[in-house]
């Protein structure tokens, strides 16, 4: 055994835990069950805030069960995570394939098993199951990461769950997959993985509000320039650069075939919307968005004050409890109540690369580093669509939006890494 | 190497964060369009709409009322019918009519929310039926609106209508909005300001489906309305309902004044309309067919029909005479018919009194002549336009030729002839006495409206001075008349001169041009009656203006009957009915007060006669306007009566 051995009663110890994260924890989800309740509060109901017929009484329900999981994840033993996470893979794997034939279709995702009235979301959970497998692969002292292999497979342990959520019609939780990119390139991955989505996001916004005749002009007079100053013009430089150019036309011509052969009419709808906002009917597509930014731009800087928010209590908001909470914050809270959120969701992010960075382990940091990733992309995506920065993505605002769901993989998530950062002391002895 | 990374990576989460609250702030603070479409969104501004004042008679009779109707109307999603039958007669409906208009109100998730009208413009009757039982089915509620009503059907021209707002009234302003009520003529229009109240503004918050969520700030920022003032008009009401009857079948004007104040009593334009009809949802249709009546009801005669003013107009020229000191009481001047003609009277003795008892056409040519020639130079080219324009003065303070400012818009007024209009037909100094001496007994280029007719008969009682006649004498239950209402105008004829004149009208009625039946055995009545001349063919339209009693005169009127002859035997005693009627409250000549509500004087149309369909016996043309009674053939044509009737085409419908 080459962990040592913990004395009976440490595992729930809390001594060891990372109060800051558990205070910035508690925050955001207090927050957000407020801001739950004053989506769905109706002044001519007068409800309470514990009323179980509206979202926020169920939330609380969703928050007193989530208390349940963090006691449990506390009793277990912290190695429980690494031991048995290839088995939680396959269970996911199978609950993920399973949905597909089983689920009925809800707003054309097949992403929900239902067990009576409750609703299971299996792409919830396999996330920070699919985050423990890759934390688990790397924490592996033998694996050389520089290794196309161990790449290939770190591959497909994210890629096998994100294709089977993007087959149910889920896009958006697929879509979180893509956080995982960050964590590789925290263990070594070339930088070229964050530098080149980049370039490729910006040639596709380029080639769909520009004419293409001005973009090839532009790539080809970019690439006049690189091969005059070339510093050794070699055939093998030049033939390369020309090369390159050629990519990037064939790709501003390949994003009009995507657009339109491979995304969905409502996706690319949500894409022009926010690129081209003339050329949609902004009354149909736009409608969401634009009554988002109304709520959140009506808030001023001060906010109307908590139940005053004219545009939350009657419902202009669609999804407002659940994804658009933030419309309810922006509009009830203003300017600072968006600051203070800001804050709480930077500070939790930045507190976990820290608490990653602390563990002596590559396991504990794989799967610090995912969950901060993880919650980034949550929140980057949520609030990038909130307040129109981004297209319609339908994923919720981790901790804030309304969802048993959610906050349960959240809060299992943050808390098997609080878990681990509690015991990393005992994981240094092994070494 | 690797450690770097995680700064990298925290990096880019407070870029991120930092782009977003920089995003955040220009949408927040920056962007004022996101509070103003948030307000478009939540806050639907409700105009409460004051009450309109009522108008009284003289005696506290309501003219014109509010009357609400009621609408009822039901939202679908909180409806609860559990007995559809009893529903159905409580309300009055078919079950046909519940389902078609349930099916409408029902079409969609948007429409279940929203409040559908079930049914429209009930009256106070049939909502008193409904509204106890209205509780016990949610979901159904009434609004009330307030509708103009008149329970009498007179006035209707002096009144005049409200109606909605035009594009042209709506520039320039920042009280009214389209859609708006707004008097439109007569007293309403006049009295806009003071009848219309001040309205309210009422702040709601609608939810997204358009369904109201109570007060914006608990109604922090709502105005309530203010009720507009009732006016109280010096109409007496019975007299006014007494005159009507006597026009009826008659084209004309009565004006009633009291001549102490200038209160307007009584005023007649006939013929008219039901003003009921110009109330609620057939406006629209009964105001075309109204205007398209050859008969033109919705003309207001009293104060825009222009006419000659005739033999009445003899008074005037006495009394400029007598100031301009041309002529005195004794003057005589024979009746050699020449140039005028005239009827046969007395005239052994033919002084002023003679001339006006008799109405001597000779007499008062000559005295015009001499008012004209006042200015003896010899040369009547030079003399005439003074003497003219000396005597234009003089005729101008009695109110003519002027705008009377009577509170009612578009009043005419009139013409007097002076030196511009004879030196456009003959040039400067080629025109003298023989060129207008018709206008020496009314006729000429003369022009009066009949409220200036009255307002003589006014001056005549009162010797001298008159106050400008007008219909309301209060505004607000104890308040005063407008201020220009409460001035004396003098005119410029000392009071003395008015002894012999009146004096004359006195005789006139009593053996004079008035015809024996229009004298009231207890009543000394002064008149002078006219005859305006009209087209050849026509009859000419007979005119009578009077007071009395002679000492301290109670109410001076002016009567003018179209193409109904001779003055003293048509507008005399109709004249003389009236005051009979106001004077003793009640009319003891009942064969002649029936004689004159039958007769028929109106003419055959002049407009449009294709329009009209001839009745069976083909004598009277009746004009085809639907929603009026039908004329009852049996016992009298009338062609088109409306001034009497007793039930308005309204309650038909």
């Amino acid at each position: 055994m080459l962990y040592a051995q913990p004395r009976p009663g440490q595992e729930i110890s809390t001594g060891k835990l990372d109060w800051l994260t558990v205070g910035l924890y508690t925050a955001c989800v207090f927050a957000g069950w407020f801001n739950i309740f004053a989506a769905v509060y109706d002044p001519e109901l007068h409800q309470s805030i514990f009323d179980f017929s509206i979202n926020s009484g169920k939330q609380l329900f969703w928050i007193g069960s989530s208390l349940i999981l963090i006691l449990l994840i506390m009793i277990v033993d912290f190695k429980f995570f690494e031991a048995f996470a290839y088995i939680f893979y396959g269970l996911i794997a199978v609950a993920l394939i399973g949905v597909i034939f089983l689920a009925r279709d809800v707003h054309g995702a097949k992403a929900w098993f239902e067990i009576g009235s409750v609703r299971i979301q299996p792409s919830e959970f396999a996330k920070f199951v699919t985050a423990l497998t890759l934390a688990k692969y790397l924490g592996d002292n033998e694996i050389k990461f520089d290794d196309t292999r161990t790449q290939l497979v770190c591959g497909a342990i994210i890629g096998i769950p994100a294709l089977l959520i993007l087959k149910q019609n889920d896009t958006g939780s697929a879509l979180v997959f893509g956080a995982f990119i960050l964590v590789l390139y925290r263990e070594g991955l070339t930088p070229w993985v964050l530098i080149l989505p980049i370039i490729a996001a910006v040639i596709v916004i380029l080639s769909l509000i520009i004419e293409h005749l001005y973009l090839h002009i532009a790539v080809w007079v970019i690439i006049g320039l690189v091969i005059l100053n070339l510093r050794w013009k070699s055939p093998r430089n030049i033939l390369m650069s020309i090369g390159g150019g050629a990519f990037v036309s064939a790709m501003i011509e390949l994003v009009g075939f995507f657009m339109f052969n491979v995304l969905q009419a409502h996706q690319r709808d949500r894409i022009m919307v926010l690129l081209k906002p003339e050329t949609v009917d902004q009354k149909k597509i736009g409608w969401q968005v634009l009554q988002s930014k109304i709520a959140i731009g009506s808030g001023g800087f001060w906010g109307k004050g908590f139940l005053n928010g004219t545009q939350t209590k009657f419902d202009f908001v669609p999804a407002q409890s659940t994804d658009f909470i933030f419309a309810t914050i922006g509009e009830e809270h203003g300017w600072i109540g968006g600051l203070i959120v800001f804050i709480l969701i930077i500070g939790l992010l930045c507190r976990i690369v820290s608490l990653a960075e602390r563990q002596r382990d590559r396991f504990s940091r794989v799967y610090g580093y995912s969950v901060a990733c993880i919650l980034f992309v949550h929140f980057a995506v949520n609030l990038g669509m909130a307040i129109g920065l981004l297209p319609v993505i339908g994923i919720p605002l981790p901790f804030f939006s309304y969802g048993g769901s959610s906050l349960w993989s959240f809060t299992i998530l943050l808390w098997i890494f609080l878990k681990l950062d509690s015991h990393r002391i005992e994981v240094l002895s092994r070494l | 190497m690797k450690d770097s990374r995680r700064f990298v990576i925290q990096g880019i989460f407070i870029l991120v964060g930092i782009v977003y609250l920089v995003r955040l702030f220009y949408l927040q603070v920056v962007d004022d369009n996101y509070k103003s479409q948030a307000d478009d969104n939540a806050i639907r501004r409700v105009i409460v709409y004051p009450h309109r004042g009522q108008i009284l008679d003289r005696n506290g009779k309501l003219i014109v009322i509010n009357e609400s109707v009621y609408d009822i109307s039901v939202i679908p999603k909180k409806a609860k019918i559990d007995d559809t039958l009893s529903f159905c007669n409580t309300m009055g409906v078919t079950r046909q009519y519940f389902d078609s208009v349930m099916t409408i109100a029902t079409r969609s998730k948007y429409a279940r929310g929203r409040p559908t009208v079930f049914l429209k413009q009930l009256s106070v009757n049939e909502f008193a039926h409904i509204q106890d039982r209205l509780i016990n089915y949610p979901g159904f509620f009434y609004t009330s609106r307030a509708v103009r009503k008149y329970p009498q059907p007179t006035l209707a021209n002096a009144l005049g209508y409200i109606g909605e707002i035009s594009e042209k009234r709506l520039e320039n302003q920042n009280y009214y909005r389209q859609g708006d009520y707004i008097g439109i003529s007569g007293v309403e229009s006049y009295y806009e300001e003071q009848l219309r109240g001040q309205r309210g503004v009422r702040y709601v918050m609608v939810n997204v489906n358009g369904v109201e969520k109570g007060a914006f700030k608990e109604g922090t920022f709502d105005t309530s309305a203010v009720a507009g003032e009732n006016l109280i008009s010096s109409i007496d009401l019975d007299l006014q309902r007494y005159a009507d009857s006597l026009m009826t079948n008659k084209i004309g004007s009565i004006v009633a004044i009291e001549p102490s104040t200038g209160e307007i009593l009584t005023m007649v334009s006939a013929p008219s309309y039901d003003p009921n009809l110009l109330v609620g949802r057939l406006f629209g249709k009964n105001f075309s067919e109204l205007q398209k009546n050859p008969y033109l009801p919705m003309y207001n005669r009293p104060i825009q029909a222009v006419y000659r003013p005739g033999s009445i107009f003899k008074l005037v020229q006495s009394l400029v005479a007598l100031e301009e000191g041309v002529i005195d009481p004794q003057s005589q001047f024979a009746c050699i018919k020449v140039p005028m003609k005239c009827h046969s009277h007395p005239s052994g003795h033919n002084d002023l009194h003679n001339a006006i008892e008799w109405s001597c056409n000779p007499y008062f040519y000559n005295v015009y002549r001499r008012i004209i020639y006042a200015q003896s130079s010899g040369n009547n080219w030079r003399d005439a336009p003074i003497g003219l324009m000396e005597w234009n003065k003089h005729v101008k303070t009695f109110g003519f030729g002027t705008r009377l400012d009577v509170d009612m818009p578009n009043v005419k007024r009139g013409f007097i002839p002076d030196t511009a209009i004879y030196n456009r037909s003959y040039g400067k100094s080629r025109w003298q006495f023989s060129n207008f001496y018709s206008v020496s007994i009314g006729e000429g280029e003369l022009n009066v409206v009949p409220i200036q007719m009255a307002n003589l008969a006014a001056i005549m009682a009162n010797r001298g001075y008159y106050y400008t006649p007008h219909l309301i004498k209060r505004i607000g239950k104890n308040g005063n008349p407008l201020p220009q209402y409460q001035e004396k105008h003098h005119t410029s004829i000392k009071p003395e001169h008015f002894q012999t004149v009146v004096d004359g009208m006195e005789d006139a009625v009593k053996r004079g041009t008035v015809w024996s039946k229009a004298r009231i055995p207890d009543i000394v009545m002064c008149g002078k009656t006219g005859t305006s001349q009209n087209k050849k063919g026509e009859k000419d339209h007979s005119v009578f203006v009077a007071f009395a009693p002679k000492d301290n005169p109670k109410i001076a009127l002016a009567v003018y009957v179209e193409n109904a002859g001779f003055g003293g035997f048509a507008a005399a005693p109709i004249a003389s009915l009236i005051v009979e009627k106001y004077l003793k409250g009640h009319v003891d000549r009942t064969l002649l007060e029936k004689d004159f509500k039958l007769r028929n004087y109106m003419p055959k149309p002049k407009v449009d006669p294709k329009a009209l369909k001839k009745d069976s016996t083909g004598s009277k043309p009746k004009p085809a306007l639907p929603g009026f009674p039908k004329p009852d053939t049996s016992k009298q044509t009338k062609p088109i009566i409306v001034s009497n009737r007793t039930q308005s085409p309204t309650e038909k419908n």
